[in-house]
């Protein structure tokens, strides 16, 4: 059976999904994601959603599902990289996904995690690259 | 071949003299919009391919194959007249000012016979009113498109997606939000933020006339579906009266950044963005400080 990898990088965990998510995946996502966040007490989840072009109320349940049970275990999620069709399709079904961070890519949802959990790595150093006097 | 059909056979050249002499004499000729030699044009056609139509017999039914060509060109001649900006009033007088050429001709050839004169009027006014009918129809259908077509004009023209700043989107909503506009604009403010990556959207509703519930919760929806997409929206342009009806109808807008005019949005985008706007030390002209 298909499975979506989840990937752990430090201590966030990363899903890509690449392919649509019919309902038996989307379960085992959920399934395998929160069993993955108590095994290796992860604090963020970064979900990747920028390939999925087709969404219902079951797949929007499931993401809301993900984000709350993440937060009961003391890990953000951030869904990146919605499609507008996506997003409208949702809004439309009246789901907003309260409580879920979203970010435009993963970089930006990267950065939206590290100030969510606290974690800030060198705040200082891309302000010291750049002179005070550079302005534009 | 019927007496009707004979009679407009026979007498075509008089009933269009008589039939040109009415229209140039009515006083809302409109020679402005068309020449006296297109107008004789027109309805030399229209009046010979009425003749050959009842030529077939057929004096009742306009929906017959044999009236397709005479239903063309009045189609063709009241979708012109809709576009040219004729008013109804003149397209409907243009086929009942031939109903009356035809009565005079008639008149003129049945007086000894009145009872046959009665019959014949009889059937060429059905006919001819019947025809006048098809000419409304197609006027109106004919304004009806001229409408619509400005419709998706204006929606085109008025939800532009401007890019006020890198990572900064403002959209300016002018004229009522209604679901089909919503949905356009809806359309261009997150394709746009795909394309520019932009994380803030400002809505300017300066230019919205009125906020009903319905306009609020369409609102509302641009305002999710932006955040669904990673992007912040903020709300600006909210008038007094705006506020005064939003509240009056207990429409909750509290989870939604709002701002009195797009220069407030605009500081909050910038500071969001940690952009810091300054007068400058050297001259009185703006300095961005990233």
């Amino acid at each position: 059976m298909d499975r979506i990898p989840i990937l752990k990088m430090g201590p966030y965990l990363l899903v890509t999904i690449q392919v649509d998510l019919y309902d038996r995946l989307a379960l085992t996502l959920e399934n395998d994601l929160i069993n993955m966040v108590s095994k290796t007490g992860a604090r963020g989840v970064l979900i990747d959603i920028s390939a999925v072009s087709i969404v219902d109320s079951f797949m929007g349940r499931i993401l809301g599902n993900i984000a709350s049970m993440s937060r009961i275990m003391d890990a953000e999620t951030v869904v990146v990289g919605m499609q507008p069709a996506v997003a409208i399709t949702l809004v439309e079904l009246g789901l907003t996904l309260q409580g879920v961070y979203t970010a435009l890519d993963v970089e930006k949802g990267m950065e939206l995690l590290q100030t969510k959990i606290g974690i800030i790595e060198d705040p200082e150093d891309e302000d010291e690259e750049v002179p005070d006097d550079d302005t534009v | 071949m019927n007496n009707t059909a004979q009679l407009l056979q026979n007498n075509k050249k008089r009933i269009l003299e008589i039939w040109m002499q009415n229209q140039l004499d009515d006083e809302a000729l409109r020679d402005d919009l068309i020449s006296n030699e297109e107008l004789r044009r027109q309805s030399e056609e229209l009046l010979s391919s009425l003749a050959s139509a009842t030529a077939s017999g057929n004096v009742e039914n306009i929906y017959a194959p044999e009236y397709e060509p005479v239903t063309e060109i009045l189609t063709d001649i009241s979708i012109t007249r809709a576009r040219q900006g004729f008013s109804p009033r003149e397209t409907g007088m243009y086929v009942l000012s031939l109903k009356q050429a035809i009565s005079q001709v008639m008149e003129n050839k049945l007086s000894d016979k009145p009872e046959q004169l009665y019959k014949e009027l009889n059937t060429m006014h059905r006919l001819l009113d019947n025809l006048s009918m098809v000419t409304f129809d197609t006027f109106i259908k004919g304004r009806e498109e001229v409408i619509l077509r400005q419709n998706d004009e204006i929606s085109e023209i008025s939800t532009p997606v401007i890019r006020v700043w890198e990572g900064i989107l403002a959209l300016p909503i002018i004229g009522t939000l209604d679901s089909a506009r919503t949905q356009i604009v809806m359309e261009n403010l997150l394709q746009e933020i795909v394309n520019t990556g932009s994380s803030i959207a400002i809505l300017d509703i300066s230019g919205v006339p009125a906020v009903d519930s319905l306009v609020a919760q369409h609102l509302i929806k641009t305002v999710s579906a932006t955040r669904l997409m990673g992007a912040e929206c903020i709300i600006s342009g909210i008038r007094a009266e705006i506020a005064q009806t939003i509240v009056h109808l207990g429409i909750d807008l509290s989870n939604i950044k709002t701002k009195a005019s797009l220069a407030s949005a605009l500081q909050v985008a910038f500071a969001m963005r940690g952009v810091e706007v300054r007068k400058s030390n050297k001259n009185t002209g703006l300095n961005l400080l990233r």
